[in-house]
Protein backbone atom coordinates (compact mmCIF):
# COMPACT_ATOMS: atom_id res chain seq x y z
CA UNK A 1 0.00 0.00 0.00
CA UNK A 2 2.67 2.43 1.10
CA UNK A 3 4.93 1.17 -1.65
CA UNK A 4 2.20 1.82 -4.22
CA UNK A 5 1.65 5.36 -2.94
CA UNK A 6 5.39 5.92 -2.98
CA UNK A 7 5.52 4.80 -6.61
CA UNK A 8 2.70 7.23 -7.46
CA UNK A 9 4.72 10.00 -5.89
CA UNK A 10 7.84 8.91 -7.72
CA UNK A 11 5.89 8.99 -10.98
CA UNK A 12 4.93 12.55 -10.19
CA UNK A 13 1.17 12.03 -9.82
CA UNK A 14 1.22 14.04 -6.66
CA UNK A 15 3.85 16.33 -8.16
CA UNK A 16 4.84 19.46 -6.45
CA UNK A 17 1.33 20.21 -5.25
CA UNK A 18 1.40 21.57 -1.72
CA UNK A 19 -1.36 19.25 -0.49
CA UNK A 20 0.52 16.10 -1.54
CA UNK A 21 1.41 15.24 2.06
CA UNK A 22 -2.22 15.65 3.08
CA UNK A 23 -3.45 13.44 0.24
CA UNK A 24 -0.83 10.87 1.17
CA UNK A 25 -1.97 10.89 4.78
CA UNK A 26 -5.63 10.56 3.84
CA UNK A 27 -4.91 7.71 1.45
CA UNK A 28 -2.96 5.85 4.12
CA UNK A 29 -5.74 6.42 6.67
CA UNK A 30 -8.33 5.04 4.25
CA UNK A 31 -6.15 2.03 3.56
CA UNK A 32 -5.70 1.39 7.30
CA UNK A 33 -9.43 1.72 7.89
CA UNK A 34 -10.12 -0.72 5.05
CA UNK A 35 -7.76 -3.34 6.46
CA UNK A 36 -9.29 -2.97 9.92
CA UNK A 37 -12.86 -2.99 8.68
CA UNK A 38 -12.50 -5.76 6.11
CA UNK A 39 -10.10 -8.12 7.83
CA UNK A 40 -9.35 -7.34 11.48
CA UNK A 41 -12.83 -6.74 12.85
CA UNK A 42 -14.66 -9.45 10.88
CA UNK A 43 -11.98 -11.92 11.92
CA UNK A 44 -12.17 -10.92 15.59
CA UNK A 45 -15.93 -11.34 15.62
CA UNK A 46 -16.45 -14.38 13.42
CA UNK A 47 -13.66 -16.30 15.11
CA UNK A 48 -15.72 -16.31 18.32
CA UNK A 49 -18.37 -18.41 16.61
CA UNK A 50 -15.77 -20.66 14.96
CA UNK A 51 -13.97 -21.21 18.23
CA UNK A 52 -17.16 -22.00 20.12
CA UNK A 53 -18.12 -24.54 17.48
CA UNK A 54 -14.66 -26.12 17.57
CA UNK A 55 -14.63 -26.40 21.38
CA UNK A 56 -18.13 -27.78 21.31
CA UNK A 57 -17.12 -30.55 18.95
CA UNK A 58 -14.04 -31.30 21.06
CA UNK A 59 -16.36 -31.65 24.05
CA UNK A 60 -18.87 -33.74 22.03
CA UNK A 61 -21.38 -30.90 22.02
CA UNK A 62 -22.98 -29.06 19.11
CA UNK A 63 -22.22 -25.45 19.98
CA UNK A 64 -24.15 -22.34 18.97
CA UNK A 65 -26.21 -23.34 15.92
CA UNK A 66 -29.42 -21.36 16.20
CA UNK A 67 -28.68 -17.85 14.89
CA UNK A 68 -28.49 -17.99 11.14
CA UNK A 69 -27.28 -20.98 9.10
CA UNK A 70 -25.39 -23.28 11.47
CA UNK A 71 -25.36 -20.41 13.98
CA UNK A 72 -23.08 -18.36 11.76
CA UNK A 73 -24.63 -15.05 12.86
CA UNK A 74 -24.03 -15.76 16.55
CA UNK A 75 -21.19 -13.25 16.61
CA UNK A 76 -23.56 -10.56 15.34
CA UNK A 77 -26.14 -11.35 18.00
CA UNK A 78 -23.49 -11.28 20.73
CA UNK A 79 -22.09 -8.01 19.44
CA UNK A 80 -25.48 -6.30 19.23
CA UNK A 81 -26.29 -7.51 22.71
CA UNK A 82 -23.08 -6.08 24.13
CA UNK A 83 -23.53 -2.76 22.38
CA UNK A 84 -27.03 -2.45 23.80
CA UNK A 85 -25.83 -2.89 27.38
CA UNK A 86 -25.48 0.04 29.73
CA UNK A 87 -22.00 1.51 29.98
CA UNK A 88 -21.29 1.38 33.70
CA UNK A 89 -18.31 2.62 35.70
CA UNK A 90 -18.11 1.73 39.40
CA UNK A 91 -18.54 4.65 41.77
CA UNK A 92 -15.18 4.16 43.45
CA UNK A 93 -13.34 3.51 40.18
CA UNK A 94 -10.94 5.99 38.63
CA UNK A 95 -13.43 6.79 35.89
CA UNK A 96 -11.03 8.39 33.43
CA UNK A 97 -8.51 5.56 33.46
CA UNK A 98 -11.31 3.01 33.64
CA UNK A 99 -12.81 4.33 30.42
CA UNK A 100 -9.46 4.73 28.69
CA UNK A 101 -8.13 1.24 29.38
CA UNK A 102 -10.16 -0.76 26.82
CA UNK A 103 -9.15 1.66 24.09
CA UNK A 104 -5.48 1.10 24.86
CA UNK A 105 -6.04 -2.64 24.61
CA UNK A 106 -7.88 -2.12 21.34
CA UNK A 107 -5.03 0.09 20.13
CA UNK A 108 -2.62 -2.74 20.90
CA UNK A 109 -4.81 -4.88 18.66
CA UNK A 110 -5.15 -2.33 15.83
CA UNK A 111 -1.54 -1.22 15.47
CA UNK A 112 -0.01 -4.58 14.41
CA UNK A 113 -2.18 -4.58 11.28
CA UNK A 114 -0.01 -1.83 9.82
CA UNK A 115 2.74 -4.34 9.08
CA UNK A 116 0.59 -7.39 8.40
CA UNK A 117 2.01 -8.89 5.17
CA UNK A 118 -1.09 -10.23 3.41
CA UNK A 119 0.69 -10.57 0.06
CA UNK A 120 3.63 -9.17 -1.83
CA UNK A 121 1.76 -5.90 -2.47
CA UNK A 122 -0.94 -5.94 0.21
CA UNK A 123 0.89 -4.54 3.18
CA UNK A 124 0.00 -1.22 4.69
CA UNK A 125 3.56 -0.19 5.44
CA UNK A 126 6.57 -2.42 4.95
CA UNK A 127 8.60 -0.95 7.80
CA UNK A 128 12.26 -1.87 7.80
CA UNK A 129 11.86 -2.64 11.52
CA UNK A 130 8.57 -4.49 10.98
CA UNK A 131 8.97 -7.38 13.40
CA UNK A 132 10.47 -5.13 16.07
CA UNK A 133 7.49 -2.81 15.65
CA UNK A 134 5.16 -5.79 16.07
CA UNK A 135 6.71 -6.94 19.34
CA UNK A 136 6.61 -3.35 20.57
CA UNK A 137 2.98 -2.56 19.81
CA UNK A 138 1.55 -5.91 20.89
CA UNK A 139 3.04 -5.23 24.34
CA UNK A 140 0.87 -2.10 24.50
CA UNK A 141 -1.95 -4.38 25.61
CA UNK A 142 -0.26 -4.80 28.96
CA UNK A 143 -0.63 -1.10 29.73
CA UNK A 144 -4.35 -1.22 29.05
CA UNK A 145 -4.85 -4.41 31.04
CA UNK A 146 -2.92 -3.11 34.04
CA UNK A 147 -4.77 0.19 33.81
CA UNK A 148 -8.10 -1.63 33.74
CA UNK A 149 -7.11 -3.71 36.73
CA UNK A 150 -5.97 -0.72 38.74
CA UNK A 151 -8.76 1.68 37.81
CA UNK A 152 -11.55 -0.80 38.54
CA UNK A 153 -10.82 -0.52 42.28
CA UNK A 154 -11.55 -4.19 42.69
CA UNK A 155 -9.27 -6.87 44.14
CA UNK A 156 -10.05 -9.36 41.42
CA UNK A 157 -9.46 -6.84 38.69
CA UNK A 158 -6.19 -5.74 40.23
CA UNK A 159 -4.96 -9.31 40.68
CA UNK A 160 -5.99 -10.12 37.13
CA UNK A 161 -4.24 -7.05 35.79
CA UNK A 162 -1.05 -7.79 37.71
CA UNK A 163 -1.07 -11.41 36.62
CA UNK A 164 -1.57 -10.36 33.04
CA UNK A 165 1.24 -7.83 33.22
CA UNK A 166 3.62 -10.37 34.75
CA UNK A 167 2.64 -12.91 32.15
CA UNK A 168 2.89 -10.69 29.09
CA UNK A 169 6.17 -9.12 30.15
CA UNK A 170 7.70 -12.52 30.97
CA UNK A 171 6.67 -14.13 27.74
CA UNK A 172 7.93 -11.19 25.68
CA UNK A 173 11.44 -12.47 26.41
CA UNK A 174 11.22 -16.00 24.95
CA UNK A 175 9.09 -14.60 22.11
CA UNK A 176 11.71 -11.98 21.30
CA UNK A 177 14.52 -14.51 21.59
CA UNK A 178 12.83 -16.92 19.21
CA UNK A 179 12.29 -14.16 16.67
CA UNK A 180 16.03 -13.51 16.58
CA UNK A 181 17.06 -16.78 14.84
CA UNK A 182 14.89 -15.78 11.89
CA UNK A 183 16.44 -12.33 11.85
CA UNK A 184 19.86 -13.98 11.85
CA UNK A 185 18.97 -16.13 8.86
CA UNK A 186 17.15 -13.52 6.81
CA UNK A 187 19.31 -10.56 7.78
CA UNK A 188 16.32 -8.21 7.89
CA UNK A 189 13.63 -7.04 10.28
CA UNK A 190 11.12 -6.19 7.57
CA UNK A 191 8.12 -8.54 7.36
CA UNK A 192 8.24 -8.67 3.56
CA UNK A 193 12.01 -9.15 3.62
CA UNK A 194 11.69 -12.12 5.98
CA UNK A 195 9.05 -13.70 3.76
CA UNK A 196 11.08 -13.08 0.61
CA UNK A 197 14.03 -14.83 2.26
CA UNK A 198 11.93 -18.00 2.34
CA UNK A 199 10.46 -20.03 -0.50
CA UNK A 200 6.98 -21.34 -1.13
CA UNK A 201 7.94 -24.98 -0.62
CA UNK A 202 8.01 -26.27 2.96
CA UNK A 203 11.67 -27.26 2.87
CA UNK A 204 12.62 -23.66 2.18
CA UNK A 205 10.62 -22.35 5.15
CA UNK A 206 12.59 -21.11 8.11
CA UNK A 207 10.79 -23.70 10.24
CA UNK A 208 12.93 -26.39 8.65
CA UNK A 209 16.04 -24.29 8.04
CA UNK A 210 17.89 -25.88 10.94
CA UNK A 211 17.07 -28.11 13.92
CA UNK A 212 16.89 -25.12 16.27
CA UNK A 213 14.05 -23.49 14.42
CA UNK A 214 11.37 -26.02 15.32
CA UNK A 215 11.67 -25.38 19.08
CA UNK A 216 11.98 -21.66 18.37
CA UNK A 217 8.71 -21.69 16.40
CA UNK A 218 7.01 -23.72 19.14
CA UNK A 219 8.15 -21.28 21.79
CA UNK A 220 6.97 -18.36 19.69
CA UNK A 221 3.56 -19.99 19.23
CA UNK A 222 3.16 -20.81 22.94
CA UNK A 223 4.37 -17.35 23.95
CA UNK A 224 1.75 -15.96 21.61
CA UNK A 225 -0.89 -17.95 23.47
CA UNK A 226 0.43 -16.60 26.76
CA UNK A 227 0.55 -13.01 25.55
CA UNK A 228 -3.05 -13.22 24.37
CA UNK A 229 -4.13 -14.62 27.76
CA UNK A 230 -5.44 -17.73 26.11
CA UNK A 231 -5.87 -21.11 27.72
CA UNK A 232 -3.76 -22.73 29.15
CA UNK A 233 -2.41 -19.32 30.16
CA UNK A 234 -5.70 -17.52 30.84
CA UNK A 235 -4.79 -16.85 34.47
CA UNK A 236 -5.72 -13.15 34.27
CA UNK A 237 -9.31 -14.20 33.59
CA UNK A 238 -9.34 -17.37 35.68
CA UNK A 239 -13.05 -17.28 36.42
CA UNK A 240 -12.85 -19.74 39.30
CA UNK A 241 -10.42 -17.47 41.12
CA UNK A 242 -10.82 -13.97 39.74
CA UNK A 243 -14.37 -13.78 38.32
CA UNK A 244 -13.29 -12.22 35.00
CA UNK A 245 -9.94 -10.76 36.06
CA UNK A 246 -9.26 -7.27 34.80
CA UNK A 247 -12.58 -7.22 32.93
CA UNK A 248 -14.69 -7.92 36.03
CA UNK A 249 -16.13 -4.41 36.33
CA UNK A 250 -16.61 -3.80 32.63
CA UNK A 251 -19.89 -3.96 30.80
CA UNK A 252 -21.18 -3.66 27.28
CA UNK A 253 -19.03 -2.09 24.64
CA UNK A 254 -15.92 -1.71 26.79
CA UNK A 255 -16.05 -5.36 27.82
CA UNK A 256 -16.47 -6.23 24.17
CA UNK A 257 -13.34 -4.27 23.27
CA UNK A 258 -11.22 -6.38 25.63
CA UNK A 259 -12.51 -9.58 24.12
CA UNK A 260 -12.31 -8.29 20.58
CA UNK A 261 -8.63 -7.56 21.19
CA UNK A 262 -8.10 -10.94 22.79
CA UNK A 263 -9.71 -12.90 19.97
CA UNK A 264 -8.29 -10.68 17.27
CA UNK A 265 -4.79 -11.00 18.64
CA UNK A 266 -5.00 -14.68 17.81
CA UNK A 267 -4.69 -13.63 14.18
CA UNK A 268 -1.78 -11.33 14.95
CA UNK A 269 0.28 -13.89 16.83
CA UNK A 270 -0.56 -16.58 14.30
CA UNK A 271 0.49 -14.21 11.52
CA UNK A 272 3.83 -13.63 13.26
CA UNK A 273 4.48 -17.38 13.38
CA UNK A 274 3.33 -17.81 9.77
CA UNK A 275 5.51 -14.95 8.58
CA UNK A 276 8.63 -15.91 10.44
CA UNK A 277 8.61 -19.67 10.11
CA UNK A 278 6.02 -20.81 7.58
CA UNK A 279 6.95 -18.72 4.58
CA UNK A 280 4.17 -16.14 4.95
CA UNK A 281 2.39 -15.47 1.67
CA UNK A 282 4.93 -17.31 -0.48
CA UNK A 283 3.14 -19.15 -3.26
CA UNK A 284 4.36 -20.84 -6.45
CA UNK A 285 4.27 -18.51 -9.48
CA UNK A 286 1.03 -19.80 -11.00
CA UNK A 287 0.03 -16.66 -12.82
CA UNK A 288 1.68 -13.75 -14.54
CA UNK A 289 -0.96 -11.26 -13.59
CA UNK A 290 -0.03 -9.29 -10.48
CA UNK A 291 -3.65 -9.18 -9.30
CA UNK A 292 -4.12 -12.95 -9.58
CA UNK A 293 -0.77 -13.56 -7.94
CA UNK A 294 -1.63 -11.29 -5.05
CA UNK A 295 -4.97 -13.04 -4.61
CA UNK A 296 -3.24 -16.41 -4.43
CA UNK A 297 -0.70 -15.06 -1.98
CA UNK A 298 -3.45 -13.55 0.15
CA UNK A 299 -5.22 -16.91 0.24
CA UNK A 300 -2.01 -18.78 1.09
CA UNK A 301 -1.16 -16.39 3.90
CA UNK A 302 -4.65 -16.57 5.38
CA UNK A 303 -4.71 -20.34 5.06
CA UNK A 304 -1.51 -20.60 7.07
CA UNK A 305 -2.68 -18.11 9.67
CA UNK A 306 -6.08 -19.75 10.07
CA UNK A 307 -4.45 -23.15 10.44
CA UNK A 308 -2.38 -21.83 13.33
CA UNK A 309 -5.47 -20.15 14.80
CA UNK A 310 -7.25 -23.50 14.59
CA UNK A 311 -4.38 -25.17 16.43
CA UNK A 312 -4.62 -22.59 19.20
CA UNK A 313 -8.38 -23.27 19.49
CA UNK A 314 -7.58 -26.94 19.63
CA UNK A 315 -5.00 -26.35 22.38
CA UNK A 316 -7.60 -24.35 24.26
CA UNK A 317 -10.01 -27.24 24.01
CA UNK A 318 -7.39 -29.70 25.20
CA UNK A 319 -5.26 -28.30 28.00
CA UNK A 320 -6.40 -27.18 31.43
CA UNK A 321 -5.24 -23.90 32.89
CA UNK A 322 -1.76 -23.97 34.43
CA UNK A 323 -0.96 -22.65 37.87
CA UNK A 324 0.75 -19.26 38.08
CA UNK A 325 4.02 -20.70 39.40
CA UNK A 326 3.96 -23.36 36.69
CA UNK A 327 3.44 -20.66 34.10
CA UNK A 328 6.40 -18.66 35.39
CA UNK A 329 8.55 -21.79 35.69
CA UNK A 330 7.69 -22.71 32.10
CA UNK A 331 8.77 -19.29 30.92
CA UNK A 332 11.94 -18.74 32.92
CA UNK A 333 13.23 -22.27 33.46
CA UNK A 334 12.38 -23.78 30.11
CA UNK A 335 11.53 -21.28 27.40
CA UNK A 336 14.21 -18.68 28.05
CA UNK A 337 17.14 -21.15 28.17
CA UNK A 338 15.85 -23.10 25.19
CA UNK A 339 15.34 -19.90 23.22
CA UNK A 340 18.92 -18.89 24.01
CA UNK A 341 20.20 -22.27 22.84
CA UNK A 342 18.14 -21.83 19.65
CA UNK A 343 19.64 -18.41 19.08
CA UNK A 344 23.22 -19.61 19.61
CA UNK A 345 22.64 -22.75 17.60
CA UNK A 346 21.20 -20.81 14.69
CA UNK A 347 24.10 -18.37 14.88
CA UNK A 348 26.52 -21.31 14.62
CA UNK A 349 24.49 -22.82 11.80
CA UNK A 350 24.45 -19.59 9.84
CA UNK A 351 28.22 -19.28 10.36
CA UNK A 352 28.71 -22.82 8.98
CA UNK A 353 26.17 -22.67 6.14
CA UNK A 354 25.37 -19.04 5.34
CA UNK A 355 23.03 -20.04 2.51
CA UNK A 356 21.29 -22.79 4.41
CA UNK A 357 21.74 -26.54 4.34
CA UNK A 358 19.22 -28.20 2.00
CA UNK A 359 19.98 -31.74 3.25
CA UNK A 360 19.14 -30.77 6.83
CA UNK A 361 15.97 -29.01 5.64
CA UNK A 362 14.79 -32.06 3.74
CA UNK A 363 15.58 -34.30 6.73
CA UNK A 364 13.64 -32.04 9.09
CA UNK A 365 10.73 -31.89 6.68
CA UNK A 366 10.73 -35.68 6.45
CA UNK A 367 10.77 -35.92 10.25
CA UNK A 368 7.85 -33.48 10.46
CA UNK A 369 5.88 -35.43 7.85
CA UNK A 370 6.54 -38.69 9.71
CA UNK A 371 5.44 -37.04 12.94
CA UNK A 372 2.20 -35.87 11.35
CA UNK A 373 1.51 -39.36 9.99
CA UNK A 374 2.11 -40.91 13.42
CA UNK A 375 -0.11 -38.29 14.99
CA UNK A 376 -2.94 -38.94 12.54
CA UNK A 377 -2.70 -42.67 13.29
CA UNK A 378 -2.88 -41.89 17.00
CA UNK A 379 -6.01 -39.82 16.36
CA UNK A 380 -7.50 -42.71 14.41
CA UNK A 381 -6.82 -45.08 17.32
CA UNK A 382 -8.58 -42.76 19.73
CA UNK A 383 -11.46 -42.23 17.32
CA UNK A 384 -11.95 -45.99 17.03
CA UNK A 385 -11.91 -46.29 20.81
CA UNK A 386 -14.53 -43.56 21.10
CA UNK A 387 -16.73 -45.37 18.58
CA UNK A 388 -16.75 -48.35 20.90
CA UNK A 389 -17.81 -46.08 23.72
CA UNK A 390 -20.62 -44.82 21.51
CA UNK A 391 -22.11 -48.31 21.40
CA UNK A 392 -22.45 -48.18 25.16
CA UNK A 393 -24.25 -44.88 24.89
CA UNK A 394 -27.27 -45.14 27.19
CA UNK A 395 -29.55 -42.77 25.31
CA UNK A 396 -29.29 -44.20 21.81
CA UNK B 1 16.80 -30.73 39.65
CA UNK B 2 19.35 -32.69 37.65
CA UNK B 3 20.02 -32.26 33.98
CA UNK B 4 18.53 -35.65 33.17
CA UNK B 5 15.25 -34.89 34.93
CA UNK B 6 15.12 -31.49 33.22
CA UNK B 7 15.18 -33.08 29.80
CA UNK B 8 12.87 -35.87 30.92
CA UNK B 9 10.35 -33.27 32.00
CA UNK B 10 10.51 -31.53 28.63
CA UNK B 11 10.06 -34.84 26.85
CA UNK B 12 7.17 -35.82 29.08
CA UNK B 13 5.45 -32.48 28.57
CA UNK B 14 5.74 -32.73 24.80
CA UNK B 15 4.59 -36.35 24.64
CA UNK B 16 1.63 -35.91 26.96
CA UNK B 17 0.46 -32.70 25.29
CA UNK B 18 0.66 -34.26 21.83
CA UNK B 19 -1.23 -37.30 23.10
CA UNK B 20 -3.87 -35.07 24.66
CA UNK B 21 -4.19 -33.20 21.38
CA UNK B 22 -4.76 -36.53 19.63
CA UNK B 23 -7.54 -37.37 22.09
CA UNK B 24 -9.30 -34.06 21.55
CA UNK B 25 -8.85 -34.36 17.78
CA UNK B 26 -10.56 -37.73 17.90
CA UNK B 27 -13.48 -36.07 19.66
CA UNK B 28 -13.50 -33.39 16.98
CA UNK B 29 -14.34 -35.92 14.28
CA UNK B 30 -16.98 -37.85 16.19
CA UNK B 31 -20.67 -37.14 16.38
CA UNK B 32 -21.78 -34.85 19.20
CA UNK B 33 -23.70 -36.38 22.06
CA UNK B 34 -26.09 -33.46 22.41
CA UNK B 35 -29.79 -34.18 22.04
CA UNK B 36 -31.24 -30.95 20.70
CA UNK B 37 -34.48 -31.02 22.66
CA UNK B 38 -37.16 -30.00 21.86
CA UNK B 39 -37.24 -29.01 18.19
CA UNK B 40 -34.35 -30.71 16.41
CA UNK B 41 -35.10 -34.36 17.00
CA UNK B 42 -35.88 -37.11 14.56
CA UNK B 43 -38.62 -38.34 16.89
CA UNK B 44 -40.30 -36.59 19.78
CA UNK B 45 -38.76 -37.54 23.11
CA UNK B 46 -42.19 -38.77 24.21
CA UNK B 47 -42.06 -41.44 21.53
CA UNK B 48 -38.70 -42.73 22.71
CA UNK B 49 -39.75 -43.15 26.34
CA UNK B 50 -40.60 -46.59 27.69
CA UNK B 51 -44.20 -47.79 27.99
CA UNK B 52 -43.96 -47.71 31.78
CA UNK B 53 -42.87 -44.06 31.88
CA UNK B 54 -44.89 -42.16 34.47
CA UNK B 55 -45.86 -39.01 32.67
CA UNK B 56 -49.05 -37.01 32.87
CA UNK B 57 -52.10 -39.14 33.73
CA UNK B 58 -54.70 -39.92 31.13
CA UNK B 59 -58.10 -41.59 31.38
CA UNK B 60 -59.81 -43.65 28.71
CA UNK B 61 -63.30 -42.75 29.82
CA UNK B 62 -64.81 -45.27 27.39
CA UNK B 63 -63.46 -48.18 29.42
CA UNK B 64 -63.76 -46.61 32.88
CA UNK B 65 -65.97 -48.76 35.12
CA UNK B 66 -66.61 -45.99 37.61
CA UNK B 67 -65.39 -48.16 40.49
CA UNK B 68 -63.67 -45.24 42.28
CA UNK B 69 -60.64 -47.44 43.07
CA UNK B 70 -58.27 -44.78 41.75
CA UNK B 71 -59.86 -42.02 43.77
CA UNK B 72 -59.50 -44.09 46.93
CA UNK B 73 -55.94 -45.10 46.09
CA UNK B 74 -54.69 -41.56 45.49
CA UNK B 75 -52.62 -40.59 48.55
CA UNK B 76 -52.96 -36.87 47.95
CA UNK B 77 -56.53 -36.74 46.72
CA UNK B 78 -55.83 -35.19 43.38
CA UNK B 79 -58.53 -37.28 41.70
CA UNK B 80 -62.09 -36.02 42.13
CA UNK B 81 -64.85 -38.33 40.87
CA UNK B 82 -68.63 -38.18 41.09
CA UNK B 83 -70.85 -41.12 40.11
CA UNK B 84 -74.56 -41.74 40.23
CA UNK B 85 -76.27 -45.09 40.17
CA UNK B 86 -79.34 -45.42 38.00
CA UNK B 87 -81.75 -47.50 40.09
CA UNK B 88 -83.70 -48.98 37.15
CA UNK B 89 -80.99 -49.88 34.67
CA UNK B 90 -78.35 -50.48 37.39
CA UNK B 91 -75.95 -48.45 35.29
CA UNK B 92 -73.28 -46.24 36.77
CA UNK B 93 -73.17 -42.72 35.40
CA UNK B 94 -69.93 -40.80 35.75
CA UNK B 95 -70.61 -37.09 36.05
CA UNK B 96 -67.18 -35.87 37.10
CA UNK B 97 -63.66 -37.16 36.64
CA UNK B 98 -61.06 -34.47 37.40
CA UNK B 99 -57.38 -34.95 38.00
CA UNK B 100 -55.43 -32.04 39.42
CA UNK B 101 -52.19 -32.68 37.58
CA UNK B 102 -50.51 -29.85 39.50
CA UNK B 103 -50.95 -31.84 42.72
CA UNK B 104 -50.22 -35.23 41.20
CA UNK B 105 -46.92 -36.72 42.33
CA UNK B 106 -46.79 -39.40 39.61
CA UNK B 107 -46.72 -42.26 42.13
CA UNK B 108 -48.86 -44.48 39.92
CA UNK B 109 -50.93 -45.83 42.81
CA UNK B 110 -54.14 -44.92 40.98
CA UNK B 111 -53.39 -47.01 37.90
CA UNK B 112 -52.46 -50.03 40.01
CA UNK B 113 -55.96 -51.00 41.20
CA UNK B 114 -57.74 -49.96 38.00
CA UNK B 115 -59.54 -53.08 36.71
CA UNK B 116 -59.38 -52.07 33.03
CA UNK B 117 -56.32 -49.88 32.90
CA UNK B 118 -58.50 -46.89 32.03
CA UNK B 119 -56.41 -44.54 34.16
CA UNK B 120 -52.78 -44.71 33.21
CA UNK B 121 -49.68 -42.62 32.83
CA UNK B 122 -48.66 -41.46 29.42
CA UNK B 123 -45.18 -40.59 28.18
CA UNK B 124 -46.23 -36.94 27.91
CA UNK B 125 -44.27 -34.75 30.30
CA UNK B 126 -44.50 -31.25 28.84
CA UNK B 127 -47.15 -29.89 31.17
CA UNK B 128 -46.26 -26.25 31.62
CA UNK B 129 -49.21 -23.90 31.36
CA UNK B 130 -50.15 -20.35 32.21
CA UNK B 131 -52.51 -21.06 35.09
CA UNK B 132 -53.00 -23.61 37.83
CA UNK B 133 -56.65 -23.86 36.83
CA UNK B 134 -55.79 -25.25 33.41
CA UNK B 135 -53.71 -27.96 35.06
CA UNK B 136 -56.88 -29.61 36.32
CA UNK B 137 -57.67 -32.19 33.69
CA UNK B 138 -61.43 -32.60 33.29
CA UNK B 139 -62.28 -35.81 31.50
CA UNK B 140 -66.08 -35.63 31.77
CA UNK B 141 -67.89 -32.95 29.85
CA UNK B 142 -71.36 -34.43 30.21
CA UNK B 143 -72.32 -37.45 32.33
CA UNK B 144 -71.46 -40.74 30.66
CA UNK B 145 -72.45 -44.28 31.38
CA UNK B 146 -69.61 -46.30 32.83
CA UNK B 147 -68.17 -49.28 31.00
CA UNK B 148 -69.38 -52.69 31.98
CA UNK B 149 -66.95 -55.59 31.54
CA UNK B 150 -68.24 -58.23 29.12
CA UNK B 151 -68.07 -61.98 29.65
CA UNK B 152 -66.32 -62.76 26.38
CA UNK B 153 -63.95 -60.68 24.26
CA UNK B 154 -64.94 -57.10 23.61
CA UNK B 155 -66.84 -56.85 20.29
CA UNK B 156 -66.21 -53.14 19.65
CA UNK B 157 -62.75 -52.95 18.01
CA UNK B 158 -62.06 -49.43 19.30
CA UNK B 159 -62.85 -50.42 22.89
CA UNK B 160 -60.90 -53.66 22.41
CA UNK B 161 -57.83 -51.69 21.40
CA UNK B 162 -58.11 -49.46 24.47
CA UNK B 163 -58.65 -52.46 26.72
CA UNK B 164 -55.67 -54.23 25.24
CA UNK B 165 -53.40 -51.29 25.97
CA UNK B 166 -54.94 -50.80 29.39
CA UNK B 167 -54.63 -54.42 30.41
CA UNK B 168 -51.06 -54.54 29.19
CA UNK B 169 -50.45 -51.56 31.43
CA UNK B 170 -52.08 -53.20 34.43
CA UNK B 171 -50.39 -56.55 33.79
CA UNK B 172 -46.96 -55.06 33.57
CA UNK B 173 -47.66 -53.26 36.77
CA UNK B 174 -48.37 -56.56 38.46
CA UNK B 175 -45.01 -57.97 37.42
CA UNK B 176 -42.32 -55.42 38.11
CA UNK B 177 -39.47 -57.89 37.55
CA UNK B 178 -38.93 -58.78 33.95
CA UNK B 179 -37.75 -62.30 34.78
CA UNK B 180 -41.16 -63.54 35.98
CA UNK B 181 -43.29 -63.83 32.84
CA UNK B 182 -45.57 -66.48 34.38
CA UNK B 183 -47.03 -64.24 37.08
CA UNK B 184 -50.12 -62.87 35.37
CA UNK B 185 -52.63 -60.96 37.40
CA UNK B 186 -56.15 -62.29 37.61
CA UNK B 187 -57.75 -59.59 35.57
CA UNK B 188 -61.51 -59.38 35.41
CA UNK B 189 -61.39 -58.80 31.70
CA UNK B 190 -59.29 -60.86 29.35
CA UNK B 191 -57.06 -58.70 27.14
CA UNK B 192 -58.35 -58.56 23.61
CA UNK B 193 -56.43 -60.79 21.16
CA UNK B 194 -55.44 -57.84 19.01
CA UNK B 195 -53.52 -55.83 21.57
CA UNK B 196 -53.04 -52.23 20.55
CA UNK B 197 -49.69 -50.50 20.05
CA UNK B 198 -47.67 -50.05 23.24
CA UNK B 199 -48.40 -46.40 23.69
CA UNK B 200 -51.79 -45.96 22.16
CA UNK B 201 -52.51 -42.73 23.96
CA UNK B 202 -50.43 -39.63 23.44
Amino acid sequence: MQAWLDSLIARGDFGARPDAALAYGIAMAIACALVLALIALPFASIVTWVERRVWARIQSRVGPNRVGPQGFLQWLADGVKHVCKEDLAPEEADARLFKLAPWLVALGFFLPWAVMPFSSALILADLNVGILYLTAVTALTVVGVLMAGWASNNKWSLLGGIRSAAQIVSYEIPAGLSILPVVLMSGTLSMEGIIRAQGWAPQSWFLFANPFCVPAATILFISGLAENNRTPFDLPEAESELVAGFATEYTGMRYLLFYMAEWGNMFVSAAIVATLFLGGWRAPALSRSAVAMNTIEFAVFNLKVLTIVFVSMWVRGTLPRVRIDQMMALCWKYFVPIAFVDLLGTAGWVALWPDGNPIASWLLLACAAAGIVLFVRRVAIYARRSRMELRLRPTS
Amino acid sequence: MGVASYFRQIREAVVTIVDGMAVSASHLIRRPYTIQYPDRLERRVQETLPFRYRGILDVDLEICTGCLACERACPIDCIAMAIEKNAQTREIVISQFDIDIAKCMYCGLCSEPCPTGAIHHTTEFEGSDFSLESLILRFVNEPVVAYKPKKGPEPDPELARMLGAGMRYVDEWAQPAADKPAARSAAPVKPAPSAGPPDAKA
